[in-house]
């Protein structure tokens, strides 16, 4: 019986890749093993080997089709006594999607309002490269230094064609020492540069904390203004896929809660570029919280080498007269989910971006929660002393009369990241428990 | 220990005498300076005018005023907490150092960071770090920013023999010379990692051999001969400047008092300190050889005594008098304020 070769994930948050090249015609005999095809995502390239012994029967994705989703079927196999007439097996994909070109999901589409003339669609990935290449095209002193950010490309590609561009002066591939180049990195800041530290993820910045924060954060007040740590410390940050507890965790309240420093996460393309850049130019020591799960998502961004975004400036996503939701980074994308559930109930929500977790900004939230009078907070880190937890305070304090409903939290749980992907979906905030959160505020049924 | 100091410099010293009578009178004067204002200071904090840790120089002074002498003009430094005598050297004002450290207005951090943190981005010294091993990489990306700005300077990394079993340390070798960056590490081995000894606390005892296997060279020098130090900081600072990449100097010293203020160091004995005191003192074996060559007369150490002892208490003085910071200054300072 025939049978199906499937598109490959590359990694557990692929969504879709470009069927770069076959290296074999329909009727050509392939054995286990044999390299049949190569994909390429925006992160890497890899070779598809057959898995069965048989015949090439039919080839379904055409070379140079972008956009096939994981788990289409881009050939059939055949095995001896099968023909191009034999019927799939019961169940296979191509019965259900007939076209593997036609099913290329197009990319989600964040925001529905129509963009004005000089705006580009870019993924938030281009979006923070083009912010660094933007900057040190502009100011020689900036340089990045990481694991992987030269030669590879970036472990996410975020630092692609960086190398090319400015040379391994300028773009530094480390070894694999965190507390060392960050500490490295925070003494050319010192001295004046001013790096961009990038960490492959944020779970291996814990072993690079104390200059973080010791070194990095403190050196201003502790020299009585004299020294100046001009530094980025950028990555992703929080759960990414099928990662397990070490490699799952979101740092926002941790860093948020240090006096010395900026703290920035953005969700879209253009604030994540806007913003980086302000990073990059500001005489403080940031932490740039990305988000792996949204590097490849497109968004619209000003097509201009001079989009700042201000850091400590929030952003409502949409103005609504019912409950205020504020979120950050990959929040918003639950935020978004939820709102859907929310418009049915004829519940109208302003959503807030925070975008920098330090300085906050209060003054957006508590104008918002005088209108509303009701505060839901949603972030995937954990619950205790979380960014939520701050806000909530903050607002039960300052804005207690303007309250109709207790300020809630929708957070990640209380646990560390599971595995199992029945159980990592639960420790993660859903769009359900905004929803249920919200009804609870505005007393709805 | 004296075995140790025998032995030690694989390079021949640089012979005192070639050294002009100008210069040795400096440098006495300058290792006196830093003895008497650390006596100074245990006083005062034994008074409660200096709060907090306070961990005092005295006995390792060849050490930093060696080192000094041979550095060119924009080369940096950076230390650990033990940071009193290094400031002194770069030319900072021992009235802002002693402010510092009674937490005074007139500090060099304007009181808010104490004996343990203090910088003069003027003076090239980079503080003044509290987490032990911490300076070992800072003071590498001070080297890598003179690499980046190719401008010929040397950064000097100075740590203890407590900070080089810290793991952040072998990393910044590991950069260091992979880089080919220009920075001296001058480990201060003075044999006490707080109240642990250094037998106690490292596999291998020879701190000089700890680049070996980053292919860095290093060198054991008696630190408690401020020619010798010169001789090795030449030596380190011209094979980091050549480009090299770094180099490792190992000064085998002694620190007379306990590890901070509040150390009674019972963990050695007393003959082991005294032994030192008086046979390996830095400051009593260039008084004497001052003497013994003519360069300077009993009067003329007199009057260096007594203009020494008249800064100190200048300084005693102003850190009192100095008043604490402005309550405002509790907010100033946390962010720069963007420009």
């Amino acid at each position: 019986m025939p049978v199906e070769v499937l598109m490959p994930a590359l990694s557990p948050t692929m969504e879709k890749g470009t069927l770069a090249k076959w290296h074999v015609s329909e009727g050509d005999t392939v054995g286990s093993g044999d390299v049949i095809a190569e994909i390429e995502t925006d992160k890497a390239t890899m070779e598809v080997e057959s898995v069965e012994e048989g015949r090439i029967g039919k080839i379904l994705v055409s070379e140079g089709t972008l956009d096939v989703p994981v788990n289409a079927p881009i050939a059939i196999i055949l095995y001896e006594g099968d023909d191009e007439n034999t019927p799939l097996p019961e169940g296979s994909k191509q019965q259900a999607e007939p076209d593997a070109k036609e099913s290329a999901a197009p990319e989600k589409q964040e925001e529905p309002e129509k963009a004005p003339t000089n705006q580009v669609k870019i993924t938030v990935r281009e979006a923070l490269r083009d912010a660094m290449a933007e900057e040190m095209r502009k100011d020689e002193t900036v340089f990045v230094m990481g694991e992987e950010v030269a030669e590879y490309q970036g472990a996410y590609k975020v630092t692609q064609g960086l190398l090319d561009e400015f040379g391994a002066r300028r773009v530094i591939d480390t070894p694999i020492t965190e507390y060392g180049f960050a500490g490295i990195g925070c003494g050319a800041a010192m001295a004046g540069l001013r790096p961009i530290v990038e960490f492959m993820t944020f779970n291996f910045a814990m072993q690079a904390i104390d200059h973080i924060i010791n070194s990095a954060a403190k050196t201003l007040y502790m020299s009585g203004g004299q020294m100046r740590c001009p530094i980025v410390f950028r990555g992703p940050n929080g759960a990414a896929s099928r990662v397990g507890a070490q490699h799952s965790q979101d740092y926002s309240a941790w860093y948020a809660s240090v006096p010395g420093l900026k703290v920035i996460a953005p969700y879209t393309a253009a604030d994540a570029k806007g913003l980086l850049k302000a990073a990059i130019r500001d005489p403080n020591p940031v932490v740039f919280l990305e988000n792996e799960m949204l590097y490849g998502q497109s968004f619209d961004v000003p097509d201009t080498d001079d989009h700042i975004v201000p850091i400590g400036k929030a952003n409502i996503r949409q103005q609504g007269d019912d409950v205020t939701i504020v979120s950050y980074s990959r929040g918003l994308a639950y935020v978004e989910e939820a709102d859907a559930a929310l418009k049915e109930l004829n519940i109208n929500a302003e959503v807030i971006d925070l975008r920098t977790l330090r300085p906050l900004d209060m003054e957006t939230i508590l104008t918002s929660v005088k209108k509303t009078n009701r505060l839901i907070v949603v972030e995937e880190g954990w619950p205790v002393c979380s960014v939520g937890s701050e806000i909530c305070s903050a607002v039960s304090s300052l804005a207690f009369d303007d309250l109709d409903a207790p300020c809630l939290k929708v957070s990640g749980k209380d646990v560390p990241m599971p595995y199992a992907a029945n159980l990592e979906k639960l420790a993660l905030p859903t769009a359900g428990d905004i929803v249920e959160a919200v009804k609870k505020v505005t007393y709805t049924q | 220990m004296s075995s140790d100091h025998k032995k030690s410099t694989k390079q021949s010293a640089v012979k005192p005498e070639k050294v002009k009578p100008k210069q040795k009178i400096e440098l006495y004067r300058q290792m006196l300076l830093i003895r008497r204002f650390e006596e100074k200071a245990g006083q005062l904090y034994g008074m409660g005018h200096i709060g907090g840790f306070c961990h005092l120089y005295i006995g390792q002074e060849a050490v930093v005023t060696g080192m000094n002498a041979v550095k060119e003009e924009g080369d940096q430094v950076i230390t650990g907490y033990r940071d009193h005598g290094h400031m002194l050297v770069c030319g900072m004002e021992p009235n802002g150092v002693m402010a510092e450290l009674t937490g005074r207005e007139g500090g060099y951090s304007r009181g808010k960071g104490g004996s343990m943190h203090m910088f003069s981005v003027e003076k090239k010294f980079y503080g003044g770090h509290g987490i032990v091993g911490a300076q070992v990489p800072l003071g590498t990306g001070l080297a890598f920013a003179n690499k980046y700005r190719d401008n010929g300077n040397v950064s000097m990394a100075y740590f203890g023999d407590g900070a080089a079993n810290q793991g952040q340390v072998y990393e910044s070798f590991n950069m260091a010379k992979l880089w080919s960056l220009p920075v001296v590490f001058v480990i201060e081995n003075n044999r006490y990692g707080m109240g642990t000894s250094i037998e106690r606390a490292s596999s291998t005892t020879d701190l000089s051999h700890r680049g070996a296997s980053f292919d860095i060279p290093g060198i054991k020098c008696d630190g408690m001969d401020v020619f010798k130090v010169m001789q090795a900081g030449k030596e380190a600072l011209a094979h980091a400047r050549s480009g090299k990449g770094p180099f490792i100097i190992e000064m085998v010293t002694y620190r007379y008092r306990g590890h901070s203020m509040s150390d009674p160091a019972k963990y050695r004995s007393r003959d082991e300190v005294d032994e030192m005191r008086k046979d390996h003192d830095p400051i009593t074996t260039l008084k004497d050889m001052l003497l013994e060559d003519g360069d300077i007369d009993e009067a003329g150490l007199k009057e260096i005594d007594a203009e020494i002892r008249k800064v100190v208490s200048e300084a005693a003085e102003f850190a009192q008098n100095s008043p604490e910071p402005k309550t405002d200054e509790l907010y100033t300072d946390i962010l720069v304020a963007n420009d």
